[in-house]
């Protein structure tokens, strides 16, 4: 059996690649994939954990965060959508109307 | 087989129930409204509210009072219906009540006047009063998920708008990414006790934490992302830098909705956790509080300074007030007898509510077909435009500023005693400062109403609900900052505090 900490180093790991798409990244719609990776990390310790505790409400936890995800991508490709039209870009560096 | 739900359940949520349906109402019937009746669907929104705040009184508060009981649970121990939760759902109530009034001009005026835009505010409440009764991380991560999923959308509900469009992506972009942080850190705080449920986690981390010099480091890094998670939605410094561009680019009286209801619910879900939760991890988390909230206060005063913006410059005064709530968690939690600090936050919250909404209420009836309004030269002279609202303006900016008799006093007074109590001698002669810092940024507003000649000399029209809206704002900031013995009583009693002394004796 694949012990624990495989699992959660693998998810610490898919955690870490978002947060660093998130930061260095500069295309709205790969910076939304990192949140998604994100999102997996979280579910993937999440599903280790409820194994190891052999309890189902870390699993009951994942479908919630799926579904959230998924109406997330829903608003948020809306939003990218509204953005695209009015600015013909995608890239952050270029969406900067509001600042200091 | 057991019954996993039954009918009590029901009946306790019934109020998210009700709101619930009258959104879906208001999507179903806002197809066979005419574009110049649409004012009816907020009538309809309006209706939702205060039904749902009926049912919290007759259907929640009154049987748990008649049974004296402090508290009951729905939904398999997930949901926790304490007074606590009671006096926030109140409160989101109130604040959606107001925003709603706000709304209608202003959405005609933008020619976005949707009936889906009083829907997602009435979901948003639906999020909210979730996050504030949840006990179960699973129920608070999902009504945190649904308020914020709305107020997505409603940041950018003016879609032609460049400014708006960017203020959602923004928004968008940090909020899923901190709700990532947040469910990352509930996950750790899962494994190390096998359990959703806040108080399952409290138990197991006392019981891990007990005889042991230093916490477990598992349990310092899930803390340290979940508050990272937590000072992202409550929009503390170095989390804040979100808040002022979807505040400015927001329609504004959704950023008058946004600065009030949902920082209240990001708060209460805060203290759910916090004090909740992982109360046995106080020891670690207060420095890190102490940290947060003086780079709160100081960067948010300091950038409100330069702004001449007026959303954007209520935004960082409104991190700025984060600064000073988060001294009142610094200061106590309701479990020990220095609750002061708590009963503080909570009546922050509540002053907040009007005093920042009257603010913004002012700040949206600026905006004309022609004008976007909220520049500061776009107030300049509103005295003459517009006496009684510039008047109003006056009182809500004093009040803000926590200028004695008014209702900001009240907050900051119980948060800054709480700091003495405690022996936070430095931290309180600080947030003072603070304090006496921002009264310039404040006048600096009311300098340009009183002070300065109007651009646009016309008077300046303001509708039924917009008036309507600043007199509740107006009048509840009066009420609670002259006769505040009332409302420090709901306080003491959201706390379950027994002894209800007058304010004098609050002074030893």
């Amino acid at each position: 059996m694949v012990p624990l900490s495989y699992y959660l180093v693998l998810s610490g790991i898919l955690f870490a690649c978002g947060v660093l798409g998130f930061l260095i990244k500069r295309n709205i719609i790969t910076i939304f994939m990192s949140i998604e990776l994100m999102l997996n990390g979280v579910n993937l310790s999440f599903v280790a954990f409820a194994a190891q505790w052999h309890a189902l409400s870390g699993q009951v936890f994942v479908f919630f965060v799926m579904v959230v995800a998924a109406a997330e991508s829903a608003v948020g490709l809306a939003i990218i959508i509204a953005v695209y039209r009015t600015r013909q870009t995608l890239n952050v560096d270029q969406i900067n109307l509001l600042k200091l | 087989m057991a019954q996993y739900f039954t009918l009590s359940d029901y009946s306790m949520s019934l109020p998210i129930i009700l709101l619930t349906l009258f959104a879906l109402d208001i999507l179903l019937i806002d197809l066979w409204i005419p574009i110049d009746r649409k004012w009816f669907n907020a009538v309809t929104a309006f209706v939702g509210v205060l039904v749902s705040a009926a049912a919290v009184y007759l259907r929640i508060q009154r049987p748990l009072d008649a049974a004296g009981l402090p508290a009951q649970t729905a939904f398999m121990n997930a949901m926790l219906l304490d007074h606590f939760a009671i006096y926030f759902w109140y409160l989101f109530l109130a604040g959606a009540a107001i925003a709603i009034l706000m709304s209608v001009r202003y959405l005609e005026i933008e020619h976005e006047h949707h009936g889906e835009f009083y829907a997602l505010i009435l979901f948003s409440v639906v999020g909210m009063m979730c996050m504030a009764a949840g006990i179960d991380i699973v129920l608070i991560f999902i009504g945190l998920e649904l308020m914020a999923i709305s107020t997505y959308v409603l940041v950018g509900f003016l879609r032609t708008d460049r400014r708006s469009n960017e203020a959602a992506l923004k928004y968008l972009l940090l909020g899923a990414f901190s709700s990532g942080i947040f469910a990352y850190g509930l996950s750790l705080f899962y494994g190390l006790t096998g359990s959703t449920n806040l108080v399952v986690i409290q138990n197991r981390l006392a019981r891990e934490m007990a005889g042991q010099a230093h916490a477990n480091p598992i349990a310092v890094i899930a803390l340290l992302t979940t508050a990272t998670g937590l000072f992202f939605k409550i929009a503390a410094v170095p989390f804040h830098q979100w808040a002022p561009d979807a505040y400015e680019g927001a329609p504004t009286s959704m950023t008058g909705f946004m600065s009030v209801a949902v920082k209240a619910a990001a708060w209460a879900m805060l203290l759910r956790i916090l004090i909740w939760g992982l109360a046995p991890l106080r020891p670690v988390y207060v420095p890190l509080l102490v940290f947060v909230s003086i780079a709160t206060m100081t960067g948010a005063n300091l950038a409100a300074l330069t702004q001449n913006n007026l959303k954007r410059l209520l935004a960082y005064s409104s991190i700025a007030h984060v600064g000073y709530m988060l001294l009142g968690l610094v200061a106590g939690d309701a479990h020990s007898p220095m609750a002061d600090g708590i009963k503080g936050i909570l009546i922050y919250l509540l002053v907040y509510t009007f005093m920042n909404l009257g603010a913004f209420a002012v700040i949206t009836s600026l905006r004309q077909r022609e004008v976007i309004g909220d520049e500061l030269d776009d107030i300049a002279g509103l005295y003459s435009r517009a006496p009684t609202e510039a008047v109003l303006m006056l009182i809500f900016l004093l009040s803000l500023a926590g200028i004695p008799p008014l209702a900001g006093f009240y907050g900051k007074y119980f948060i800054f005693l709480s700091l003495i109590e405690s022996k936070h001698y430095v931290l309180a002669s600080l947030a003072v400062l603070y304090a006496v810092f921002g009264l310039y940024y404040y006048m600096k507003i009311a300098n340009a109403m009183f002070m300065r000649e109007a651009l646009d000399k016309t008077r300046l029209p303001i509708s039924l609900g917009m008036r309507t809206a600043l007199w509740i704002s107006a009048f509840a900031t009066l009420v609670i900052g002259i006769y505040p013995e009332p409302f420090i009583r709901a306080v003491n009693w959201s706390l379950g505090i027994a002894q209800v002394g007058p304010v004098a004796s609050l002074v030893r």
